[in-house]
């Protein structure tokens, strides 16, 4: 039990993986793609703040009486893989602008055919 | 100053690419982006040099001290390959500007050419870091910049094709980075050498093959390895010409080096023996080399077969890779540095035919083989290196990979190889039937040859085609070097 409890948060990512892994590939709108992708990336964002954390440890920062810290490098990391994933779903948003203007449509099954009946 | 050259390859396009952006319409844009890939060829042609005079060279960034900092290490093999991509760069934009120009919304081309360097600085941003996270940051901004610059596509499917490559791009980076932190999870470490000091002590957990795992599907992604290749096609085709040239004759090369890094650098030796990867590379690289080849064979769109013909390839130097010694490795290199010769010199003439006639479906080029001369001397040239006749690029990198299968007595994959080359003189030859052997059309007539300033890049990379087919001192002597360097090939 301790195995399920004492790990929840490693739990929470993996199912957040999935989901989001599986939004990306079920769904043919193109925004909810781009949603699936969003909860995919923060399901890693989550593993590596787990990954940091340490059982009692205070925020890195140096303080009189405390001895011990979390580690800050992977937290430093996924703000890193933050601004790549604003930077990749703001690109992505732009071009499924440009698909509605260009196709009038952003279901991916439309736009399929839209390509195909010419 | 020898190892600073290290960083600027990395910092002059970075700081180029804003002031492209902000400079005024016309021709400014593109003179700084040639003058910047140009200083970078030459840089990186020193670098190579340096590093196999002195050997490896080690910078650290802001005078951290390894492994607390990132540190940029040059050896033979990411000189090796950071020279392919400037020196194809530095072709490539003189050749871009009049395509570019055609293709390009007018008030789009100064952030053309910022998005060109952008991709510049990710790509060899990759090749020069010694950091595994640091190649994510790399890997993502020159992702970025290449569905940025696909999207410029005349055609309104260039949206689509991006944003196919942006949604499989950025799973293939996502499962990267989590490699790299299950990876750090174990190791504490991100330094490649200090992470491959640390990991045989730790490879019996579950989680460093777990991390093995999720590294090499996100870069098979990147690499376009079959049958993760489902982005390639579209975006090749669709992508404005210079790009195409660009992106297919560096982006999917540059991925080829960080599987090889962290395959056989990064994991001690004989790590990948114990896992299915080699099997799994072997399988999927000759499913690739026929499958993709067969597809580029029933192709009616030219560019679209020659980005299938670029997967087939793919699975040429990851056959290469599975092979697992060190003739497999330097098959593999050699061919990494010669197809992006023969590609880019054929994407280059595809592109010259578009730039006169707009067009490139198979029934559109029905004898213009006759109307461009140069041009179609360049696809024959780029055709027979393709299929690997003797004299040409293409055959030095199939030798070496025949004969790194025979050492291996993999025999299938020796039939393989061949037989991709038969597939090859297939859809070379259609190419080559529909711009010489076919009627001209009534507009085929009135078409000139292309102008001199697509002709001579092109004509460059044509010549090394010739040159690197005959005189193999510089490919295979420095792939060896490199492929000695990654001390965890098993014998």
């Amino acid at each position: 039990m301790d195995f399920f409890i004492g790990h929840y948060n490693y739990w929470i990512v993996i199912i957040l993986m999935m989901v989001g892994l599986y939004t990306v590939i079920s769904r043919g709108n193109l925004i909810k793609k781009i949603i699936g992708l969003n909860i995919f990336q923060v399901s890693v964002f989550f593993l590596y703040i787990s990954l940091g954390a340490v059982e009692g440890g205070a925020a890195p920062i140096i303080a009189e009486g405390v001895k011990v810290y979390s580690n800050p490098l992977p937290h430093v990391l996924i703000l890193t893989a933050i601004v790549v994933g604003v930077a990749t779903t703001a690109l992505a948003l732009a071009l499924v602008v440009r698909i509605k203007e260009s196709y009038g449509t952003i279901e991916e099954d439309e736009i399929h055919n839209l390509d195909h009946s010419l | 100053m020898g190892n600073q050259i290290s960083l600027l390859l990395v910092v002059i396009p970075l700081i180029a690419a804003p002031i492209a952006a902000v400079l005024p319409r016309g021709r400014l844009p593109w003179l700084l982006a040639c003058v910047v890939a140009s200083v970078c060829a030459i840089l990186a042609g020193v670098q190579l040099w340096n590093v196999l005079n002195e050997g490896t060279i080690s910078y650290e960034l802001g005078g951290w001290q390894p492994p607390w900092g990132i540190e940029y290490r040059i050896d033979a093999l990411n000189a090796f390959v950071a020279l392919i991509v400037a020196v194809i760069a530095a072709i490539t934009l003189p050749y871009a500007l009049l395509s570019a120009e055609q293709e390009i919304p007018e008030e789009k081309i100064p952030l053309f050419y910022s998005a060109l360097l952008l991709c510049l600085t990710g790509l060899l941003g990759i090749t020069q870091t010694g950091d595994i996270f640091n190649v994510f940051v790399f890997l993502e901004i020159s992702s970025l910049a290449s569905y940025a610059l696909i999207s410029l596509g005349k055609d309104r499917k260039a949206f689509t094709a991006a944003y196919q490559y942006l949604i499989m791009g950025t799973i293939g980076a996502t499962f990267y980075l989590i490699g790299v932190g299950l990876i750090y999870s174990e190791t504490g470490s991100l330094n490649m050498q200090d992470v491959a000091n640390i990991l045989p002590s730790v490879l019996h957990f579950r989680t460093v093959e777990t991390g093995f795992a999720f590294i090499m599907i996100g870069i098979a992604l990147k690499l376009a390895l079959f049958p993760l290749h489902l982005w390639l096609p579209n975006a090749y085709t669709y992508a404005p010409s210079a790009v195409t040239v660009f992106l297919a004759a560096t982006a999917t090369k540059v991925a080829v080096y960080v599987m090889l890094r962290i395959l056989f650098m990064l994991f001690p030796q004989g790590f990948a023996m114990t896992t299915p990867a080699e099997e799994l590379f072997i399988v999927s690289g000759i499913a690739g080399i026929i499958i993709a080849s067969v597809y580029a064979i029933y192709q009616s769109n030219i560019k679209r077969l020659l980005a299938y013909s670029s997967v087939a390839q793919v699975g040429y130097m990851v056959l290469g890779i599975g092979f697992a010694s060190v003739a497999g490795v330097t098959a593999s290199l050699i061919h990494l540095f010669n197809h992006a010769l023969m590609k880019g010199a054929l994407f280059m003439a595809i592109g010259a035919i578009i730039y006169r006639i707009g067009a490139c479906r198979m029934e559109q080029i029905h004898g213009l083989g006759k109307a461009m001369p140069w041009t179609f001397g360049a696809i024959v040239v780029g055709g027979l290196s393709l299929i690997g006749v003797p004299g040409t690029a293409g055959f030095v990198s199939k030798w070496y990979l025949v004969s790194a299968a025979i050492e291996q007595q993999a025999w299938i994959s020796v039939a393989v190889i061949l037989f991709g080359s038969l597939l090859a003189v297939v859809y070379v030859g259609k190419l080559i039937e529909a711009l010489y052997f076919k009627p001209v059309s009534d507009t085929g007539k009135a078409v000139r040859e292309a102008p001199m300033l697509l002709l001579v890049p092109m004509y460059s990379l044509v010549f090394a085609n010739l040159y690197f087919g005959l005189d193999t001192d510089l490919t295979v002597g420095v792939a060896q070097q490199a492929a000695a360097i990654l001390g965890g090939i098993g014998q």
